[in-house]
């Protein structure tokens, strides 16, 4: 046994933790599109304080959370299917113009989901070329070139266990070096120039630990925090 | 003398499609898909179908119950996997069905242009990617973008919130998303409404599909639920 605690030995965040430690750091005032998977859970969570103003592809911009049972409506959903509720201020507008939004360059941040994430940014998060899975690209890649920041919320590892931030995509790319940060259920972590950059990680977790379960080298930000969340 | 797009049946709605056509279907998701137009496709018995939509069903219904009919040949949609969409995903995997699998925003725009009678656009969306090979790759003022050529159909299906008796049109919330685009960008379109509203019943500044882009509107209030 190593001296080292393993990243199997600390408590991962919950989806939901990692969408709320996530959504604390979207910035007042931005207009954000969520992607599928962990990133539609931050609209549950967003910050009280701040107006983000939430986009979705199917032509929806200014949501809110999840309904109360019993109060769905069958024509207000996000694009992940998901029931959603308006905000004061929200409009409704045709697909094309809800792409005019992502790839003119309207939106500035999209939370997305990915299989890998490289260490220069790279995304891959649309086939996996099984055919028993059909692939499914979404709006991802028109996001990934048209927001002005790609940030991605995912588990730090494969359901095998295998690191999902990885030297090179093996999965057919989305777009290049285009994510900034990586959330995960172990570890913030921003992507740099000079590499990736450990802002924060989960209580008791260790840099070597996460290391162990990273494939390109990472750096420890001088103020990184421990992941400090709500109870699941 | 008036003008009627009204139809009164759905069979009279989807009369005249046959073998081979390409078909649009509006909607995201379960919302905004106009089921009962599609259950009048079904009911004709066409195939060989090519079907543009931006997912490939769930459930048993609508576009699943298309997509298990063996009758599509071909399907250009963005994300046709979801929870559910196992008729697509069967035929899919046995290499039943062809698809032709786009980025979301490209698909719109590709409508887009088509119905605008542009001849394509350079489009930074997939550069460098699988999606976008063998597509010509053009840099302007510094950036890459690929051709993206029109997309259009020989008929769009489409359902509305309301429409008067001209094929003036308004939608529902998120169930807007891929109608007026589809609306425009078919050579015959087809709509079921939930509301008939009289002529000069809708807001002129609020009428989201002006009546120029749409042929045929059926009324369909029933709010049954689909298993979709």
């Amino acid at each position: 046994m190593s001296a080292t605690v393993s990243a199997d030995a600390v408590t991962r965040l919950s989806r939901r933790q990692l969408a709320w430690w996530a959504a604390q750091a979207i910035p007042d005032g931005a207009y954000v599109n969520l992607g599928i998977g962990v990133p539609t859970l931050c609209a549950n969570v967003m910050p009280a304080d701040r107006e983000i103003v939430l986009h979705s592809e199917n032509g929806v911009l200014g949501f809110g959370p999840a309904p109360a049972a019993g109060s769905e409506d069958r024509d207000l959903i996000n694009a992940s299917k998901e029931y959603i509720t308006m905000k004061p201020g929200g409009a409704y507008f045709m697909h094309t113009d809800a792409f005019v939004m992502i790839r003119g360059g309207h939106l500035d941040l999209a939370l997305l989901g990915a299989f890998e994430v490289s260490g220069s940014g790279d995304l891959a998060n649309w086939t996996t070329g099984d055919r028993r899975f059909p692939p499914g690209v979404g709006g991802a890649m028109d996001l990934a070139v048209g927001a002005k920041a790609i940030w991605v919320l995912t588990e730090h590892t494969s359901k095998k266990g295998e690191p999902k931030i990885v030297h090179k995509c093996k999965y057919p790319l989305t777009a290049a070096g285009v994510v900034r940060k990586i959330f995960t259920d172990l570890a913030e972590i921003d992507v740099t120039p000079a590499g990736l950059v450990v802002r924060a990680m989960v209580e008791g977790l260790t840099l070597s630990a996460l290391q162990a379960v990273t494939e390109p080298k990472l750096a420890l930000a001088e103020d990184c925090r421990t992941m400090a969340v709500p109870a699941a | 003398m008036a003008i009627d797009k009204i139809v009164p049946s759905v069979a009279e709605a989807v009369a005249g499609i046959t073998d081979g056509m390409t078909i649009m279907i509006s909607g995201f998701g379960f919302a905004g898909v106009p089921n009962d137009l599609i259950h009048g496709v079904l009911d004709l018995g066409v195939t060989d179908l090519t079907v543009i939509s931006n997912n490939a069903g769930t459930g048993t219904e609508g576009l699943a119950a298309l997509m298990g009919s063996g009758r599509v040949r071909r399907i250009i949609c963005s994300y046709p996997r979801s929870k559910g969409s196992d008729n697509f995903d069967a035929r899919y995997a046995a290499g039943e069905i062809e698809l032709e699998l786009v980025p979301q925003g490209t698909l719109s725009e590709r409508m887009r242009a088509a119905a605008a009678g542009v001849g394509g656009f350079y489009c930074p969306t997939g550069v460098g990617t699988d999606l976008a090979a063998g597509k010509e790759v053009r840099t302007i003022e510094g950036r890459d973008y690929v051709l993206e050529l029109p997309l259009r159909a020989d008929v769009a299906l489409v359902q509305a919130q309301a429409a008067d008796r001209w094929g003036n049109l308004t939608y529902s919330k998120a169930a807007r998303s891929f109608g007026p685009v589809m609306a425009m960008a078919a050579d015959l379109t087809i709509v079921q409404a939930k509301e008939i509203v009289p002529l000069g019943g809708m807001d002129p500044e609020t009428i989201v599909t002006p009546s120029v882009f749409v042929d045929r509107v059926v009324h369909i209030d029933n709010q049954r639920e689909w298993d979709i």
